[in-house]
């Protein structure tokens, strides 16, 4: 699934990364804490959220996701935003809530990301 | 559709609350900022999140939801299970991410809009 | 753990303000981009990053202040995070996945999920944690460059 596909499925509003919505995503996680997206999202996934502070996007960097969407209108500071230019990782925002979006997208055919062992390597 | 209901159709370990299994859910609510699930979730909704310490079963309380469900494999620690018994609120774990159960769910019908 | 004396290629401190979530995130990202620009495995890079975030972000919700120290050396990397605060009372206790000590204010504002310090020893080939309770923490991890599939004979 594209991040266009993703844009239009949510309705979503590009907040960042207009040019980068041909973007391929490996799967999608969501979550708000972010030592679970550093231990748990793979890499390439959509970071579906609302924790809007920079960190979140330092934390997709560190992780290498492909994309935030930040759920129930929530819009990140437009310090965040720069963050998030600078880094390349664009950023969405829907009106739905976190259950409706995750519904929605699943529903679409987004996989879930894969769980981890040590070492980041796939499996159980 | 019951917290029962659930249970049993996602193969869920139940860890408090049997006898609140009867209660009908309203809808869903994903959240793992709890200021979040005050603001906007409502009664009877079932609340699926990873945070696992006893202030969950204070807001599932205020906000008398039906029922927690932790995923990824999450496991309420002990003060949490102890408080989660006094006010008789369900606890439920999956091994699924957030993102998975809550399109499983979705894709049985319950629904994350206001009712 | 045992240390060979190697030279050091490259060290650099920074010093971590308690309390300072504006800023939280932008050391271990000055660590990333040190990494990349001396041209080491993308892996590499993703694992030590993700560990100093985490010690970042420990830091900033539980100590005073503190200093992260990056190590580059032939063999391997390593950073030192040292900080003055209350301390961790049990070390074995906090390095349990889901342990947290986190106050209301640092839950909101998304952390506290009990998975820093296992994240940490997650991404590390080694770690060292000790703490004074009420004087501070000290927390040392470890990357090796050439590490091998079976686990190298100690001279």
């Amino acid at each position: 699934m594209t991040l266009k596909e993703v844009k239009e499925t949510l309705n979503a509003d590009v907040i960042s990364g207009d040019h980068d919505l041909g973007k391929e995503i490996t799967c999608a996680f969501a979550a708000e804490l972010l030592s679970d997206v550093l231990a748990l999202a793979q890499e390439g996934a959509l970071l579906i959220t609302g924790f809007t502070h920079s960190q979140v996007v330092y934390a997709a960097d560190l992780a290498n996701l492909c994309a935030v969407v930040f759920i129930r209108g929530k819009r990140p500071s437009e310090e965040t935003k720069r963050l998030a230019d600078q880094k390349k990782i664009p950023l969405l925002t829907t009106s739905f809530m976190m259950f409706e979006a995750c519904g929605l997208l699943f529903e679409y055919g987004l996989k879930t990301c894969a769980i981890k062992t040590e070492n980041g390597k796939k499996g159980k | 559709m019951t917290v029962f209901d659930i249970v049993k159709t996602f193969g869920l370990q139940m860890r408090t609350g049997k006898d609140r299994l009867h209660e009908e859910v309203t809808g869903g609510y994903a959240s793992d900022l709890l200021s979040d699930v005050i603001a906007h979730s409502r009664k009877g909704n079932i609340w699926i999140t990873i945070q696992t310490h006893p202030n969950i079963v204070a807001v599932a309380t205020m906000k008398e939801l039906s029922g927690i469900i932790l995923t990824g494999e999450r496991e309420p620690d002990a003060n949490t299970i102890q408080k989660a018994e006094e006010e008789g609120v369900p606890i439920l774990v999956s091994p699924l991410f957030t993102f998975e159960l809550v399109g499983r769910l979705y894709q049985i019908g319950i629904s994350g809009m206001s009712p | 753990m045992e240390r060979k004396e190697n030279n050091i290629l490259l060290h650099k401190t920074f010093h971590i303000e308690g309390g300072d979530f504006i800023n939280a995130g932008s050391i271990s990202d000055h660590v990333k981009k040190i990494l990349s620009e001396a041209g080491f495995p993308n892996k590499i890079i993703r694992r030590i990053s993700i560990a100093a975030f985490e010690a970042e972000m420990n830091v900033i919700c539980y100590a005073t202040r503190g200093d992260l120290s990056l190590f580059i050396t032939p063999n391997f990397l390593k950073v030192v995070v040292e900080d003055e605060g209350k301390g961790i009372p049990d070390v074995n206790l906090a390095m349990s996945e889901g342990y947290s000590t986190a106050d209301e204010k640092i839950r909101e504002l998304g952390f506290g999920a009990g998975m820093g310090l296992p994240n940490i020893r997650k991404n590390a080939d080694e770690m060292i944690l000790t703490s004074k309770f009420r004087q501070g923490t000290h927390l040392e991890f470890i990357i090796y460059l050439d590490r091998q599939e079976t686990q190298l004979p100690f001279e």
